[in-house]
């Protein structure tokens, strides 16, 4: 190396190596401090903040549980710190006050104007419908993309039918954002006007979700009708 | 929800344009957007090492994930983009010393460029498969290439014109950025 | 006594005014423009860059003579990126909706131009006490720059100020303020103001020479 030429004394690869190994096992010490020093913190914030999400979707829920949707057509409560089996999806079933199933709650996500649209929607079995959905992350603009949660006729558009097919494979109807002034079908979303990017963000991220998942969960309801 | 390759394409290398809607890569495009040529080989040389460390950073985050030790991502993400850096130096070095001479000094400093670490976190934060990953690598490096090269086309213009003594540098780039990102908000919703 | 305490305090005060990173030094763009949508924002990532800042440039200057000249940069690297993530866990500890607003770009601190200058040009070379400050000076300078960018984008683009509304309903925010175009050119106005200022010193000053 020519820099060596430069240096009045250059440092054995030893004790370079003996400096940096030093150095990573006091940064691993300072990480895995930090890690475990947060850890139920940073988990006590993520269960409230799920919580208070689904309260906002469901307005009469009280208590919730988390569940699995697995691929087999099964669903599973989930413990602490368990991983998701392959190809599950995470749903939260929640309960009124005397313990009964009030609605069901997934996330659903798909790209919207400036990036992706995260929602958290409702599902309610009684009349087979989407309740009402929430955000959970958007970068849309301001003042623009967010009429989603506050414009009137928007709102309108729930609750929005989501009957299943009758092998229970399918939505009957594909949730679809139409045009603002089009709709004319119950499984429509009509798109807000100067919003149609975002609207139709929303209507893909549940469309997509619940395709997937309440194939899954309608045939086994009864097992999650009572709180367990 | 599955993202296309041509749209995960257009919105990295357009609609969310790494430099003009994402702040990514600020220092080198207000650094190196001086001039036409050395803005088209910085960009190049900034895809290439977007696609290795994204192709590291892939099977890197395969393997924290397999030990549970996602902890440790973001010091595993720097230390392989500096090493991804590190070598790239040496093959050119090697192999093509014409390109090495020409990219000098720009190319130890893509260690330091937040857009390729953002490459990085942004594929893992997206759960992109291997296909998807590499596609974003690609758009993103060519979005950067393209805000550079326009940059550099528009400054080299201003060179000519009369600007009050006051405005001239940073300050002028940085509201022709801004006028170069308002365009660029047109292509939004593109990849749908 | 005085006279090191007025050293000290011209050191702390050169990282706010002089060599303002934001301002005048023109680094760590990326985090300024990106995160400053809102008051509240901005103070937050300011605070963020100034524990990084701060306990990477201490640790770099109590290791500076045990760490070889050869791999000193991947060291500093290392270094910043443990404080890095230890701000990251910290944040998720204290509020998931600030995480969120402030997204990738906590974890991009690493790459802040500032904080890996300030380690090889200043902590690299001097001891524990003047590091401190010099560092102090410097983040507190990118903290005021990122409050004075976020202020004006909150107020202009949303009406609001660390989320108090200002002006009533009837305020028709100025919105693209708060998108990416506006972060240019916020920033490029408070540069601006800064050459201006410094035009008219060095103007003032070559008045009083001239008149001496």
């Amino acid at each position: 190396m020519t820099s060596a030429t430069i240096l009045p004394q250059t440092t054995s690869p030893a004790a370079m190596i003996r400096t940096l190994g030093l150095i990573a096992a006091l940064c691993g010490f300072i990480i895995v401090a930090a890690y475990q020093g947060t850890y139920d913190a940073v988990q006590e914030n993520k269960r409230i903040a799920v919580e208070r999400a689904v309260f906002k979707v469901i307005p009469t829920a009280r208590s919730i549980v988390e569940y699995f949707a697995t691929p087999a057509g099964s669903v599973t409560k989930v413990g602490a710190g368990d991983t998701a089996p392959v190809g599950s999806i995470k749903f939260y079933a929640a309960y009124d006050a005397s313990d009964r199933l009030a609605g069901i709650a997934a996330e659903g996500v798909a790209k919207g104007y400036s990036d992706n649209v995260r929602i958290l929607f409702a599902y309610d079995p009684a009349s087979a419908s989407i309740s009402g959905f929430g955000l959970v992350a958007m970068r849309e603009t301001p003042g623009i993309g967010d009429k989603i949660l506050v414009d009137k006729d928007f709102l309108a558009n729930f609750p929005l039918e989501a009957k299943l097919t009758d092998d229970l494979k399918k939505l009957a109807q594909a949730i679809v954002t139409v045009k603002h002034g089009s709709k004319t079908h119950s499984w429509e979303i009509d798109a807000i006007t100067g919003a149609t990017i975002t609207s139709r963000a929303v209507g893909r991220a549940i469309n997509d979700s619940a395709q997937l998942l309440l194939p899954r969960i309608v045939p086994n309801l009864t097992q999650l009708k009572e709180k367990s | 929800m599955h993202e296309s390759a041509a749209q995960i394409f257009i919105n990295a290398f357009l609609a969310n344009n790494f430099v003009l809607a994402m702040f990514l890569g600020l220092c080198p495009f207000i650094g190196v957007s001086g001039k036409l040529e050395t803005a088209a080989p910085m960009g190049a040389a900034t895809t290439f090492v977007m696609l290795v460390a994204s192709l590291c950073a892939y099977g890197l985050n395969l393997l924290l994930g397999y030990f549970q030790l996602e902890f440790l991502r973001l010091i595993a993400y720097i230390v392989i983009i500096a090493s991804t850096v590190q070598l790239v130096e040496m093959v050119l070095k090697k192999y093509s010393p014409s390109l090495f001479r020409a990219l000098g000094i720009y190319l130890p400093l893509i260690t330091t460029n937040c857009a390729v670490l953002g490459v990085a976190l942004f594929q893992t934060a997206r759960d992109y498969d291997f296909i998807q990953s590499i596609t974003f690598a690609v758009g993103a490096g060519a979005g950067f290439t393209l805000a550079l090269v326009l940059m550099a086309s528009v400054r080299e213009r201003l060179q000519l014109s009369d600007v009050p003594a006051v405005a001239q540098g940073t300050a002028l780039s940085l509201m022709l950025a801004g006028i170069l990102s308002l365009a660029f908000m047109g292509f939004a919703g593109l990849g749908g | 006594m005085n006279q090191t305490s007025a050293q000290t305090w011209d050191e702390f005060m050169e990282g706010i005014w002089r060599q303002n990173p934001l301002f005048v030094m023109v680094l760590g763009l990326c985090p300024a423009l990106a995160v400053t949508v809102s008051a509240v924002n901005a103070l937050s990532m300011g605070l963020a860059t100034t524990f990084v800042l701060t306990c990477s440039c201490v640790l770099v200057s109590l290791l500076r003579k045990l760490i070889p000249k050869e791999v000193r940069i991947a060291t500093y690297i290392v270094i910043i990126a443990t404080f890095v993530t230890v701000v990251d866990y910290l944040i998720q500890a204290i509020s998931l909706a600030l995480y969120d607003a402030l997204g990738a770009f906590i974890q991009l601190i690493v790459v802040n131009c500032i904080i890996l200058g300030r380690a090889e040009a200043h902590a690299s070379k001097n001891p524990l006490l003047p590091t401190l400050i010099n560092a102090l000076g410097m983040s507190a300078g990118f903290t005021l720059g990122l409050l004075a960018l976020g202020s004006v984008r909150e107020i202009l683009g949303a009406g609001a100020f660390f989320g108090v509304a200002l002006f009533g309903p009837d305020f028709q925010p100025w919105v693209v303020m708060v998108l990416p175009p506006g972060g240019f050119f916020v920033l490029g106005a408070w540069l601006l103001i800064f050459a201006a200022i410094a035009r008219r010193k060095q103007k003032k000053l070559a008045e009083i020479t001239q008149n001496a």
